[in-house]
């Protein structure tokens, strides 16, 4: 119990050493946070390109960039496309490594949104259409109103997971000499030459994390089911 | 002269022909499903379209508010081409109402939201105004009570009802019907009916597409007998079910009577 109590002062009280944690969940969750809205827009965008297009073969040269779009980022690895992001497309650009990682994480995860959020569209009947069509929307009021409510709904638990997923793949962005939280506790270790306190601290803090994510979903889908009961 | 007094004045002159449907065509690319159809339905007509399965009668309803586009031939709604690529079909739609096969209720809203939704969004009526158009039907059709249900709530026949009285909230000129009993437990099927017997009554110009024979008999003012894409015979219910002249009505009339 002592060797435990001396290990965490070590780790996390000489020198403030707990502030690595503290400053590396910040930039973690700023990361996060700014790439899934950025997600979002991209995704919902291309999702919506996407079904346009296959539901009325409209939109057809978008479409094909859309495509594009996706083949490259689920065909490439997140972390080979944030260091082509860092040292190839920004490397004379001087925008700020946040900036970057940011921009990078979002269209990665746009592309998974996109795929998600389509699925989602598509899974709707194709009565819904007709019956917004027929009252006299639009096709865009027709989405706005009767398809995008149905398909967020429908996808909910899905997108959750994406963002999930998101927050957990952030922790590479030490490549680019970010301080995140895993680079946080790999800062620590190296400096204590301990590795255990430090790296389960990150994990633990990552772990309940996702449970507090995952619960707030939870949460969220029983009261949009209870909305149509 | 609003556009309502100009359509008075039209109907005053006698002419009052709806649709009038010109050499309509539609392929889906494996042959042609509507083969030259012509034909005019008049305001106020209440006209039943028979037909074996596949014959295209439900193309041919559908195509009528282009859910279907048709790849020739013109259809004219109030002397209007509806197959000009520069009319704003949305606004066209709105005079149009339709009830489908499986009801297409949107099941994220109450009863009452999708009533008032296309009143409110797309005709501009206020909301109170639109709450107490729809309650209005509501009670017509014995269903006040589910307003603030949810479509799934409710049973297949109530479902259609709403569908129809959802229809009604746009204030259309007339009511397309495609198949609208066909989903329906038997026992469900009749207060559908009932519904669209008023409404006929009322004058509402309505194009059924249906297997019920017996309502048709009795509510028609005429029936259309579709089979292979073409209208093979186009006549009052009498002429139609006691005397059929081709052949195909009368092996299809063998078979379902």
């Amino acid at each position: 119990m002592d060797g435990f109590v001396a290990s965490f002062q070590n780790n996390f009280i000489d020198d403030s050493r707990y502030l690595y944690l503290v400053q590396g969940l910040g930039m973690t969750l700023l990361i996060t946070f700014f790439a899934a809205i950025l997600g979002i827009l991209l995704g919902f965008l291309v999702a919506i390109i996407r079904s346009t297009y296959e539901k009325t073969g409209k939109m057809k040269f978008a479409n094909s960039i859309c495509v594009l779009y996706l083949t490259v980022i689920r065909g490439t690895p997140a972390m080979v496309q944030l260091l082509i992001m860092y040292y190839v497309i920004f490397a004379s650009a001087n925008i700020g490594k946040p900036l970057v990682a940011i921009l990078s994480f979002g269209i990665n995860s746009g592309a998974y949104v996109a795929e998600i959020v389509r699925s989602g569209i598509m899974s709707i009947d194709s009565g819904q259409l007709e019956a917004g069509r027929s009252l006299g929307f639009s096709y865009a009021q027709t989405m706005w109103y009767v398809i995008m409510p149905q398909a967020f709904k429908n996808v909910l638990p899905a997108l959750a997971n994406e963002f999930i997923v998101l927050l957990k793949e952030t922790s590479i962005c030490g490549y680019i000499g970010l301080m995140d939280l895993t680079r946080g506790g790999d800062i620590i270790r190296s400096r204590t030459y301990e590795a255990f306190m430090p790296l389960i601290a990150v994990a633990l803090i990552y772990l309940v994390l996702v449970v507090f994510l995952s619960s707030l979903v939870r949460k969220l889908e029983r009261r949009l089911r209870a909305s149509e009961r | 002269m609003s556009a309502e007094s100009v359509k008075a004045a039209a109907n005053a002159s006698g002419s009052n022909v709806l649709f009038e449907v010109k050499g309509l065509c539609k392929d889906f690319g494996n042959g042609l499903v509507l083969d030259h159809i012509d034909t005019t339905i008049n305001q106020g007509e209440v006209v039943v379209i028979i037909g074996p399965s596949g014959s295209g009668k439900s193309t041919f309803l559908r195509s009528l508010n282009l859910l279907e586009e048709p790849t020739g031939g013109h259809i004219f709604f109030e002397g209007t081409d509806i197959t000009d690529k520069h009319l704003n079909i949305d606004t066209y739609r709105q005079k149009i109402g339709m009830v489908f096969q499986h009801f297409n209720l949107f099941p994220h809203m109450t009863i009452l939201r999708n009533m008032t939704l296309g009143p409110i969004k797309l005709l501009g009526i206020p909301e109170e105004e639109a709450v107490a158009l729809a309650k209005g039907y509501l009670e017509r059709v014995g269903l006040l009570d589910k307003a603030d249900a949810y479509p799934s709530q409710l049973s297949g026949g109530q479902k259609q009802r709403i569908a129809i009285v959802r229809a009604l909230c746009m204030n259309p000129e007339v009511m397309l019907f495609d198949e609208p009993t066909s989903a329906l437990d038997p026992e469900m099927v009749g207060e559908v009916l009932e519904v669209m017997r008023d409404l006929a009554k009322g004058g509402m110009t309505m194009l059924i597409v249906t297997h019920e024979m017996g309502f048709a008999k009795e509510v028609a003012g005429r029936v259309l007998f579709i089979d292979e894409g073409k209208i093979l015979e186009d006549d009052t219910p009498e002429e139609i079910f006691q005397n059929p002249k081709s052949e195909r009505l009368q092996s299809f009339l063998a078979k379902i009577l």
